[in-house]
């Protein structure tokens, strides 16, 4: 099972999904287009390429291109003939929504809660979508690139001494 | 640095007193003193690394049990020690708060660890930078994780307080004025 | 799919019994003496049976994405120690193993074989620790302080590696600041030595233990298609019966030249789990006897002067090396742009770094693929219907260490 054989399959099933695709340090890496996220992963899962096993969901956030400015990135793995895959969503900042896969894998629950507390892209059909690992009431998404790390209600530090 | 930093005493001797044949007379707050001295029982709020190492204090090599820490309680009614002991985030920190209030009176805490005592390492939005933040602390522990030596050292700082303090500290004008500081009512 | 929530389950109780109190719940946590780290728990229970459980984590985001975005690869080391804190060196070495997939740097075998022993060490470390706490929470004491000394002479050899007992910072990009000193080989032959027949005394407190086996057996059992849909990995998924192993799936650092099974239960309960973790103490030693007495000589890290610290010496006298140092330690060598995703075996399951770099000296993107928060979503699954006492022993034995829980 190479990387050319999975690819022109997805490609043959879903010629008009598929908008590039890489392979950076040799796994398979193919941009899909975000409504087509679903159709593809539970077709990777029952087809005979059987990647059936969701390792992990992670946002990402690029500010500099704003068509393309929030991302999910998916990794897939097939333990059986050991072929993993990632596939990657991209959408704009106002468009923030994706299918869920909480139907598929009973473990993209906790994943998504993760990736929507810390960027703000709403799943679909999530059975629970509220914030995970942050506090309710923190009031916004802290990994987007223009939150900074530190408190900002500290006041017992002197940012001049510390060179911030 | 303060002059009234607590002096540990490793020979421990009798304290002064009056003796004579089958019989020891010495003032009763030395005698209250050296009982809670050697019998605080802890209660190991243990959230991250640090709280290995307080495992590993416990467990046979550095055996803090030599210390009257024998019984570990988790319920705040019944501990002496409150021992914070890895990263309080700002989630937990009413948690933490509502652990320090219910235990009773005599109670000591030691922030163990630069997490507890600062932030340590992790200068960000969800951590507590420090759990004096919230809480009136006793003795700080810094270390990433402490060993279980400074751990000792630690405990054995509470000991010192414990046998030199005034037996009703709670009654004291400064004690109240620092429980006021927190919004902890007494 | 069932519908768990806790209306469903409330509406097939009538509002009598609910008023009546037959319905009680029970908050387990965040503070509790049987979880091994800070995690929520809200019983709704019926007696002594659960219905259905509320989890809350969370209660110590430390924001370790967030700070990796501001720190170079050498200080996010320091990060990754206080993941999966009772077995720190695997973490570090396999951040050290993704940025050198990264940057294309080949490691020699001697330096392979040296992660092998510590990588092993800390397994070894982590087991100890959780079918200590295990036994402890069935009410058997006595083999958590005994196995305990144990951990000590683990945290010796660590000290001679690196200085620190837990939370280590072990490593470099590229190999090791120094290579084993004539210390840790004596505490090691020591270790293989006199460790097997403690093992075995702890082995045999609890491992056919009439009471010990009526507590587990049964005890919040899975089965290995939830499983796998869940995510499960490491001794979790292999107690379920699924030989998944990333050492054996995917090799790195020269797993290959190793011999070692990978022990599978088959029910998936608590007593499974226990025993498997019990087996692969036994294998690791193999792997560490093996890779010991196979330790090929050679230099203890790569050739790599972009990124692996010259010696003091050579900075002070020669000009290259302080050019290095100086361009190493202010952040200016260049860095490939790409991303990469490696994973390890850790202690609790597959542990992956997905690391997005831009070219700068800090990562862009670093996201851990944490194991015990992808698998701790299954906790209520597995108790639903049980009792409290097997509640608290699955949650023991499923290894849940808050550290790489919240990250």
């Amino acid at each position: 099972m190479t990387n050319e054989f999975v690819l022109e399959a997805i490609t043959r099933e879903f010629p008009e999904s598929v908008i590039s695709s890489s392979e950076p340090y040799g796994m398979l890496t193919v941009e899909i287009k975000k409504d087509d996220i679903k159709k593809v992963i539970h077709y990777l899962k029952d087809s005979t390429l059987e990647i059936n096993f969701l390792t992990d969901v992670c946002g990402i956030h690029y500010p500099e291109t704003p068509e393309k400015e929030i991302g999910v990135i998916y990794h897939l793995h097939n333990m059986m003939t050991n072929f993993r895959i990632r596939l990657k969503i991209f959408m704009t900042r106002e468009n923030v929504e994706v299918d869920s896969l909480t139907e598929l894998y009973a473990g993209a629950n906790w994943m998504e809660r993760e990736t929507f507390d810390f960027y703000g892209i709403k799943f679909k059909g999530h059975p629970d979508l509220r914030p995970i690992l942050n506090m309710e009431d923190l009031g916004y998404h802290p990994m987007l690139k223009e939150y900074r790390l530190e408190d900002g209600t500290r006041t017992d530090k002197n940012d001049s001494m510390f060179g911030r | 640095m303060s002059d009234n930093k607590p002096v540990i005493k490793t020979d421990a001797p009798a304290p002064p007193g009056f003796e004579g044949e089958g019989f020891f007379a010495t003032q009763l707050s030395s005698v209250i003193g050296m009982a809670r001295k050697f019998s605080l029982w802890p209660l190991p709020f243990a959230t991250s690394c640090c709280g290995i190492e307080f495992m590993a204090t416990l467990n046979p090599t550095y055996d803090a049990s030599r210390f009257g820490m024998e019984r570990n309680s988790f319920s705040p009614r019944q501990a002496d020690m409150l021992m914070v002991c890895g990263t309080i985030s700002k989630k937990l920190g009413p948690v933490l708060k509502e652990v320090y209030t219910q235990m009773a009176e005599p109670k000591w805490v030691v922030a163990v660890g630069a997490c507890a005592s600062s932030g340590g390492i992790f200068d960000t939005y969800s951590v507590l930078q420090g759990i004096d933040k919230i809480i009136p602390v006793d003795v700080y522990v810094p270390g990433c994780p402490p060993r279980p030596e400074q751990i000792i050292e630690g405990v054995m700082q509470v000991q010192a307080l414990a046998e030199s303090e005034s037996i009703r500290r709670r009654d004291m004008p400064e004690y109240q004025h620092l429980l006021d500081s927190y919004n902890i009512s007494n | 799919m069932k519908d768990n929530s806790l209306s469903n389950i409330l509406n097939q109780y009538d509002s009598k019994e609910q008023i009546d109190g037959q319905l009680y719940t029970l908050n387990l946590g965040p503070t509790h003496p049987a979880t091994h780290g800070i995690f929520q728990n809200v019983l709704t229970m019926d007696g002594e049976r659960i219905l259905h459980a509320e989890q809350t984590v969370g209660y110590i985001h430390r924001a370790f994405e967030k700070i990796s975005e501001r720190r170079n690869f050498a200080q996010i080391t320091t990060l990754t120690d206080r993941m999966n804190y009772c077995s720190a060196p695997i973490n570090n070495l396999g951040w050290h193993m993704t940025v050198e997939k990264l940057l294309g740097i080949k490691v020699p075998k001697r330096v392979d074989y040296m992660r092998v022993i510590l990588m092993e060490l800390a397994r070894i470390g982590d087991h100890l620790i959780c079918n200590g706490v295990t036994g402890m929470d069935a009410g058997a004491i006595t083999g958590l302080t005994y196995m305990f000394i144990e951990r000590e002479r683990i945290y010796d050899m660590y000290e001679q590696i690196c200085g620190a007992r837990m939370t280590t910072n072990m490593g470099r990009i590229g190999g090791f600041e120094r290579d084993f000193t004539p210390k840790f080989h004596e505490l090691l032959k020591d270790f293989l030595k006199t460790f097997p027949a403690r093992f075995a005394e702890f082995g045999q407190l609890l491992e056919r233990n009439r009471i010990f086996m009526d507590r587990t057996i049964g005890a919040g059992a899975i089965s290995a298609e939830r499983a796998l849909s869940y995510g499960f990995t490491g001794p979790n998924l292999r107690a379920t019966g699924v030989d998944y192993d990333v050492r054996v799936a995917q090799p790195y650092s020269s797993y290959e030249d190793f011999d070692f099974i990978i022990p599978v239960g088959t029910a998936g309960d608590t007593y499974d789990r226990f025993m498997v973790r019990q087996q692969e103490i036994w294998e690791s030693l193999k792997i560490i006897n093996q890779a010991y007495d196979n330790l090929p000589e050679g230099p203890f890290h790569a050739d790599v002067p972009d990124f692996y610290l010259p010696e003091k010496a050579d900075v002070y006298n020669k000009m290259e090396a302080l050019i290095y140092h100086f361009k190493i330690v202010m952040g200016e060598t260049d860095v490939p742009k790409g991303e990469v995703y490696h994973a390890v075996e850790g202690g609790n399951g597959e542990l992956g770094f997905y690391l997005v770099s831009d070219g700068g000296r800090t990562p862009y993107r670093l996201h851990f693929r944490r194991p015990c928060f992808i698998y701790y979503q299954a906790y209520p699954e597995m108790i639903t219907g049980a009792v409290i006492s097997d509640a608290i022993v699955t949650m023991c034995s499923m290894n849940i260490i808050a550290g790489e829980l919240d990250a």
